[in-house]
């Protein structure tokens, strides 16, 4: 004879004060910044309470926003792809290392956010800058006698973005690879596979979480940045987030601003949405735990 | 199916010797077992003979070449490893035909040999599924399946046994044992299981620290332990302090503080001449317990005291003190198991024992 199970309150007791936070310090602000986004902008930081569509209809129709967007997604791809590449091979390497203190390479990897992510930003201007190390070096050595510009250009801020965020997608695919049977590769090697082979059939097919949720990581955080840009990149290399960032700070245009972070977060949620429904998020939070 | 020989085999981690100059034939259709304890070298010799581990020095030959610096991909061998090693993202039907895909067996002819090979290891049907959907033992079966789906010269099992159950294992090992038979393949078997071994062995190498301490027939490694290591790792035995008096005649006569003056058949006393140091080997299953007082005439025994019994249903294990030393002895309960501290008296018989010259302490 089957029985309802009475409804048992205790889980959403311990629950309460984690729900209650995520109330008040996301949903409500999240709200606040819906509703100003129905706001008039009359002068500079005098906002009208109104509910009308001015500011989405701007965001709509201005080919500037338009621009920004297709740039700012431009610019994740790219940095993603990098990472992705860049990182897999230095977790691969942690993951199946015989060095007996496999916790200082991964304290390494968690060591530079010791120090400022800003600070760590600047300092390219000091390896890539007109009188940084590269230009130094390369002067010193006679193979140029003008120092060659890499600053404040795409390129600077891409490099400043895998600096910054490669981290994310090392830990990741390497708590994915480290989940891996360490049999299975000299298995298919026994079956027939070349090392590269079993390496393609094997351990790529089975990390593919792992890179995936740091892939997901890297382009969330990109899509979302706006310091980037402003240290390393020049006046064209603007993301969305700038855009926000000057309505908010320069123009005083809160409800613009308000607009244009809702449409960020959107477009970010849409993303993440996606891939949790091919990846699921079990796998992002075994990587941050 | 191929013979594979190891000749002066010697494997070093830096400044650790893990194989020392090892010798062994695995003959051609052989069930061979490497026996030994956890860090005697059985699993890095059966990783060299897979590739997955380079030789420091000496030779493998594998059907009478030298595959030293042949790859793992060209040797031709299947492994089951302990914990399976099936790829969890493929079907078992895909996990089996993995190896025929590398071999260029088509598509058709591979659904054959799969299905074939599930009907082997009594497991039909089960193709579409994936190996998380199987229980241990049915895992262990779909790797045994997928490793001599291949047709291999050589099947190594890396402690196949270990993960499961004991009710499992018993039963798994004796059908590893018949599939091995019905394809007669030359099997390499690594195991620290000695019950295992000598259920499933033609023959048993018995390995400790680097080294093979003893090679042969189930039962010679058994009954004629060539070292005192191979005496109680296979097992329980009990080692009695002895000197030989004299060594003329069929027999060989030894002195021992406990159970005195007896004579033990010339060919179980090692070529130990008088004088020697050694130690009498007495299985636990050949030591007898009597009432205090009722030992039968003439045998050779000592008076001990039960200090602890080991009770385990059809059989029990006592632990007896006969003066300084500590013997062990397992029979079949007849009537009522001796109670801890009662007197009895211990016997013998110096037929079955064997006589092991006194060992150096090891380096």
């Amino acid at each position: 004879m089957a029985k309802a199970t009475a409804f048992d309150p205790r889980p959403w007791y311990l629950l309460s004060p984690a729900l209650l936070a995520i109330a008040f310090l996301v949903i409500a602000p999240i709200c606040f910044i819906l509703v100003y986004s129905f706001y008039i902008n009359v002068d500079l930081g005098v906002d009208e309470v109104a509910f009308q569509f001015g500011n989405w209809q701007d965001l709509l129709t201005d080919s500037y926003y338009h621009n920004a967007i297709w740039k700012t997604f431009r610019m994740a791809v790219i940095v993603t792809v990098l990472a992705a590449f860049l990182g897999y091979i230095p977790a691969y390497f942690i993951a199946h290392t015989n060095f007996r203190r496999k916790w200082l390479l991964l304290l390494l990897l968690i060591l530079p956010f010791w120090v400022s992510f800003i600070i760590r930003t600047m300092s390219w201007i000091h390896i890539m800058g007109n009188q940084g190390a590269i230009n130094g070096v390369l002067i010193w050595l006679g193979l140029t006698d003008e120092p060659i510009s890499m600053m404040y250009n795409e390129f600077a801020v891409i490099v400043g973005f895998i600096h910054v965020f490669l981290p994310y997608m090392i830990l990741n695919v390497y708590v994915s690879l480290e989940g891996i049977d360490r049999n299975l590769e000299p298995a298919a090697r026994t079956l027939g596979c070349t090392p590269w082979q079993a390496f393609r059939e094997v351990t790529l097919p089975l990390s593919l979480p792992g890179l995936a949720a740091g892939s997901l990581l890297v382009f969330v955080l990109t899509a979302g940045s706006y310091v980037t840009p402003i240290i390393l990149g020049g006046p064209n290399d603007f993301l969305f987030g700038n855009l926000i960032y000057d309505a908010v700070v320069s123009e005083l245009n809160w409800p613009m601003g308000a607009t244009l972070s809702f449409t960020l977060l959107f477009l970010l949620g849409i993303v993440v949405v996606i891939y949790s429904r091919f990846m699921g998020l079990n796998q992002l939070y075994k990587a941050l735990s | 199916m191929a013979q594979v020989e190891l000749r002066g085999v010697t494997k070093s981690f830096g400044a650790f010797l893990a194989v020392k100059t090892v010798d062994i034939d695995f003959q051609e259709g052989s069930f061979t077992t490497l026996l030994g304890p956890s860090g005697c070298g059985k699993t890095t010799i059966l990783r060299m003979i897979a590739g997955l581990e380079k030789p420091t020095g000496g030779d493998i030959l594998i059907g009478g070449r030298r595959v030293n610096d042949v790859p793992v991909h060209k040797r031709n061998l299947g492994i089951v490893f302990q914990n399976y090693a099936l790829f969890p993202h493929k079907t078992i039907g895909e996990n089996i035909a993995f190896g025929l895909k590398y071999r260029g067996v088509s598509r058709a002819d591979a659904a054959k040999k799969v299905s074939d090979a599930l009907d082997i290891v009594r497991l039909p049907g089960v193709e579409d599924r994936y190996p998380t959907q199987l229980s241990g033992g049915q895992q262990q079966r779909i790797a045994l399946a997928r490793a001599i789906v291949i047709e291999p010269d050589v099947l190594l099992l890396d402690e196949p046994l270990s993960a499961l159950d004991a009710n499992l294992r018993e039963e798994l090992r004796v059908e590893l044992k018949t599939i091995q038979h019905r394809i007669g393949v030359t099997s390499v078997f690594v195991t620290h299981d000695q019950s295992e071994a000598l259920a499933m062995s033609d023959r048993i190498v018995v390995m400790s620290a680097g080294r093979v301490q003893q090679q042969g027939e189930p039962e010679e490694v058994y009954n004629a332990p060539a070292t005192e290591f191979v005496a109680s790792f296979l097992g329980a035995a009990n080692l009695i302090e002895a000197t030989v008096a004299s060594a003329d005649g069929a027999d060989v006569v030894v002195d021992t503080r406990h159970f005195g003056r007896f004579a033990v058949p010339k060919k179980a006393a090692n070529g130990l001449g008088p004088g020697a140091r050694g130690k009498v080997v007495a299985r636990a299953e050949k030591l007898k317990l009597y009432p205090a007082a009722s030992a039968p005439e003439g045998g050779v025994s000592a008076p001990g005291t039960v200090e602890a019994t080991d009770y385990q249903g059809q059989i029990v294990r006592y632990f007896v003190r006969v003066g300084d030393i500590q013997l062990q002895s397992v029979g079949m309960i007849d009537g009522s198991p001796f109670q801890e501290g009662t007197e009895i008296a211990v016997g013998i018989r110096p037929d079955e024992c064997v006589v092991l010259p006194a060992e150096e302490p090891s380096e």
